[in-house]
């Protein structure tokens, strides 16, 4: 069975910018691919050149096991939820929805009786009247999502989707969407810059930076086992400790990567740091310590002591915590 | 959903035809979709209008045999040098003039009319301001001339209503006086300044509407907040934030005075401007390297001036 | 702390701006009383006594209704000359980045922002120097020219309204260049190019200074009443048709107004 996606060596060049360079990438049939990384690190530029926006300055691309650069996005079984919906504002809900079938000349009463199907798998039945205007950031994305749905595509493409809601919005939908993923057994590629959500939705996240990928792998590798410092700083904000550092602290001359949350203050420990500043998160509370000129970050969960600023404290950690990177990570 | 429309495959087949071969075309190569589509407008504006403004640039270097009052296709700056003729030089000094009243008094003349649409008017009155300055600005040139033309009649209706008034000595007056004088105020000076006035100030209207929006308000609320007077707030604050504006109306105003002919010929004296000298020189002198030339003077006018506006960093604030 | 000051209107801003707005539109008023005037020798003001008919006069001039009728000829070919044209350029302008696109838009605007006796006097020697007869399609030709910025303007300012993703959205739907632009780009822009289409109209409709270059003998209704206006004798009637004008003038400005009021507003800077 081919993958849903594949890359090999695909690079997409603006001028001298390599928006994407040489990537390699396989996405499994049926599975919630996640592309994550900071703001002109390639991601996007990923996603276009599947959905059929931008063609590939080398590289091969296969979708289903067909070849797709040279094949534009109308002739693509691929549909995308756009970053700011993209609705048509000249047409309604239903008219909206109902697009992608009446280009593909389905008989208008079908059309509109998919449409509204679609409306009340995404939780708005009997909006179909309505214009996109009329509806809220949460509804419009919705409909958004019921617009690609409907074609019943190969793959379903998202566009930093949850970007623009608040973050209550935002929590429900990871889980709506994370559920009709699963119903409907489509394969989801989205892009995020917002590690939360690549973590708790993704099967599979690919983290890019500068146009490559750093490390494909499923949440919990990229989170306990980041291959590189990029990775260990930009997933859940490591400690990203040098190979000195490493060593000073008991290790080999190694690049490490440890979690604030792996490190306990107090007891028998050997080393020993000074308490620069603290602030409290609600559910847990962040120490940053100072370790002879090097800063390191704490989080203690709410209820355990935490100490006075300026003090002196001694900290230790699981010794399966430490993760070495190599000494060029 | 129905089943109907599941599709299998992942790549969809061609369209074919035509329109599916050109639509393929334009996406694999969008530089042809920008070439189809600019192609026509740069053809008509490059080709008729540039390339009449080259052959009219390119004619003000040739001469006029005065003895058979052919054009002598001889590369020359003597035209030039006819522009430095008293005569000529007065039309021009004199055009730059109007130009000049007529821009100063069609931006005393708008700043209440854009101050006021800009930050009082709300809702409906904002449309009727904004519709109050549009239909003028769009109404017929000639008619509007034609207007005048009844207002500065003898026997119209100014001088009915300083008659009513018992103040025809005011306009007598100042009819006497020179230059600005003439026998009634539609063969005068002061009626072609009027005409130009009313003419062109709702180009002077608009951009300083559209500058002093983008003022916020409480700029003005802060400066008062600290101590200046409403002069003080005028001329310290709201002034050099509107003067973008005042600079892209003056740009209107000056050039389209500059370049007019028709409103000194029918509301004015004998004094000639700067586009009745271009239309009798080209028409029945036939001169048409003199005519040329003239309009260049315009041109260059128009370009010092932008030049000292950007130079009084005036586009900056836009 | 002056908190009241924005809801109160010094009143003599309000005056000053109010006598300016008069100033603006009793001339245009005293052509409507002049259109029913008694007297057919002078100006004179008030008018002597009102009547009718003149417009039953003017109704029966056949100079006037050829005047009229090439205006409208003239008129309408420049607009869709224009539409086209204008259309195209804006498309070009604001949906793709390439070199040169400063210079394209400043050349669009060039003949409205140069006085209008350069543009006409440079056609005209243009049509002597390549020995072109005067013509209807001369006078279109000048038209046309600086018709396309008033249309650009409109097109242009709802095409920066409208989102970039939607012809992605639409293709991305299925939907090929064609099908796009019939379904999502026209719907879109289509008020914007019908407020511009009418504006080009009324410009052309009214243009006088290009026209004296390029018309040769043929009268557009502006040349008749300029040709009134330097040499009057035929005042009542010209009153008649100064009137018409105005009213023929409004009507487009009107509806290119509401069509385009929601967002963007007409180009008032493109004349």
């Amino acid at each position: 069975m081919p993958h849903a996606v594949t890359f090999q060596k695909v690079s997409r060049h603006f001028g001298n910018v390599r928006a994407v360079d040489a990537v390699d990438l396989e996405v499994e049939v049926g599975e919630f691919f996640a592309m994550l990384g900071p703001s002109g690190s390639g991601k996007t530029t990923c996603l276009r050149l599947i959905a059929g926006f931008e063609q590939p300055t080398a590289g091969h691309i296969e979708i289903f096991g067909e070849t797709a650069e040279g094949v534009p996005p109308y002739r693509r079984n691929v549909n995308t939820v756009f970053q700011d919906y993209a609705l048509f504002p000249h047409l309604n809900v239903a008219d909206n929805v109902a697009y992608g079938q009446m280009i593909r000349g389905v008989a208008k009463a079908e059309r509109l009786r998919d449409a509204e199907a679609a409306l009340e798998m995404v939780k708005l039945p009997g909006y179909g009247s309505r214009k996109p205007g009329q509806l809220s950031g949460g509804q419009r994305q919705r409909v958004a999502l019921a617009r690609a749905l409907v074609n019943k595509p190969k793959v379903l493409l998202l566009d930093e989707p949850l970007g623009a809601l608040d973050l209550k919005l935002r929590e429900q939908m990871q889980e709506e969407l994370k559920a009709l993923q699963r119903a409907l057994g489509i394969t989801f590629v989205f892009v995020t810059h917002d590690q939360g959500e690549a973590l708790s939705m993704a099967d599979r996240i690919a983290v890019f930076d500068h146009g490559k990928i750093m490390q494909t792998g499923t949440p919990e590798e990229i989170y306990r086992r980041p291959k590189t410092r990029f990775v260990a700083d930009f997933v859940g904000s490591s400690n990203v400790l040098s190979p000195d550092l490493t060593r000073r602290l008991g290790g080999p001359a190694e690049w490490a990567s440890l979690r604030p949350e792996d490190i306990r203050l107090g007891g028998e420990a050997r080393h020993e740091a000074q308490v620069t500043s603290l602030s409290f998160l609600g559910s847990a509370t962040r120490v940053t310590l100072d370790l002879a000129g090097e800063k390191l970050t704490v989080l203690l969960p709410a209820g355990t002591d935490v100490p006075a600023q300026g003090a002196s404290v001694r900290f230790s950690w699981d010794p399966s915590a430490l993760h070495l990177m190599g000494p060029q990570a | 959903m129905s089943t109907a429309t599941i599709r299998a495959g992942a790549i969809l087949p061609g369209r074919g035809g035509v329109g599916g071969a050109l639509s393929d075309a334009f996406w694999r190569n969008p530089k042809l979709l920008l070439f189809v589509m600019l192609t026509p407008p740069l053809l008509w504006l490059g080709i008729i209008y540039l390339g009449s403004l080259f052959a009219l640039l390119l004619q003000s270097f040739f001469s006029i045999d005065e003895f058979s009052g052919l054009v002598n296709r001889e590369f020359t700056l003597k035209t030039y040098g006819e522009l430095l003729r008293p005569s000529n030089l007065d039309i021009i000094v004199r055009t730059v003039t109007m130009a000049g009243l007529v821009t100063i008094a069609s931006a005393i003349i708008a700043f209440p009319i854009a101050y006021f649409a800009a930050r009082y008017a709300k809702g409906r009155w904002k449309a009727v301001f904004y519709l109050g300055v549009m239909l003028p600005l769009w109404s017929s040139y000639l008619v509007k001339v034609y207007a005048w033309k009844l207002i500065l009649a003898k026997e119209g209706i100014l001088n009915w209503v300083f008659d009513k008034l018992h103040l025809t000595f005011l306009i007598d007056g100042w009819l006497a006086l020179p230059v600005v004088g003439g026998n009634s105020l539609s063969v005068s000076l002061t009626g072609t300044f009027l005409v130009f006035v009313y003419v062109w100030l709702p180009f002077m209207i608009l951009p300083m509407q559209a500058a002093l929006e983008r003022v916020p308000g409480n700029l003005l609320e802060a400066s008062s907040d600290l101590g200046a007077s409403p002069r003080q707030t005028f001329t310290h604050v709201l002034l050099p934030l509107a003067l973008p504006g005042v600079i892209a109306g003056s740009i209107f105003t000056f050039s389209l005075t500059l370049g007019d002919y028709i409103i000194p010929q029918i509301i004015g004296t004998s004094h000639r401007f700067i586009g009745m000298a271009v239309y009798a020189h080209q028409g029945t002198a036939g001169n048409i390297p003199l005519a040329a030339a003239f309009t260049v003077v315009p041109v260059v006018i128009m370009g010092i001036y932008l030049w000292l506006a950007k130079r009084a960093g005036a586009f900056n604030a836009l | 702390m002056h908190s009241d000051r924005q809801s109160r209107t010094p009143m003599g801003l309000k005056i000053a701006a109010g006598l300016g707005l008069a100033f603006l539109h009793l001339p245009i008023l005293l052509i409507f009383l002049y259109a029913f005037t008694t007297e057919d020798k002078s100006y004179q003001f008030p008018p002597p006594g009102l009547t009718l008919k003149w417009f039953a006069v003017t109704w029966n001039r056949p100079d006037v209704w050829e005047a009229l009728g090439l205006s409208v000829r003239v008129a309408s070919i420049s607009t869709v000359v224009a539409l086209v044209l204008g259309t195209l350029c804006a498309a070009a302008i604001s949906q793709t980045r390439f070199f040169g696109r400063e210079t394209i838009s400043l050349l669009v605007i060039l003949p409205i922002a140069l006085p209008g006796i350069i543009t006409g006097i440079s056609l005209r020697s243009a049509f002597n120097l390549a020995e072109i007869p005067f013509s209807f399609w001369t006078i279109v030709l000048g038209h046309a020219t600086f018709c396309v910025v008033v249309v650009y303007n409109n097109a242009v300012a709802r095409f920066r309204r409208m989102s970039g993703s939607l012809i992605e959205a639409s293709m991305d739907l299925g939907a090929d260049g064609f099908q796009t632009f019939r379904y999502v780009i026209l719907p879109n822009i289509g008020t914007a190019l019908l407020a511009g289409g009418m504006l080009a109209f009324a410009l052309s409709f009214d243009e006088v200074i290009v026209t004296t270059f390029t018309a040769g003998q043929q009268s557009t209704l502006p040349i008749w009443m300029l040709q009134e206006l330097v040499r009057p004798r035929q005042r009542p009637v010209t009153n008649v048709v100064a009137m018409v004008v105005v009213l023929v003038t409004f009507l487009p400005i009107l509806a290119a107004y509401y069509l385009t009021r929601d967002g963007d507003q007409i180009s008032g800077q493109g004349k």
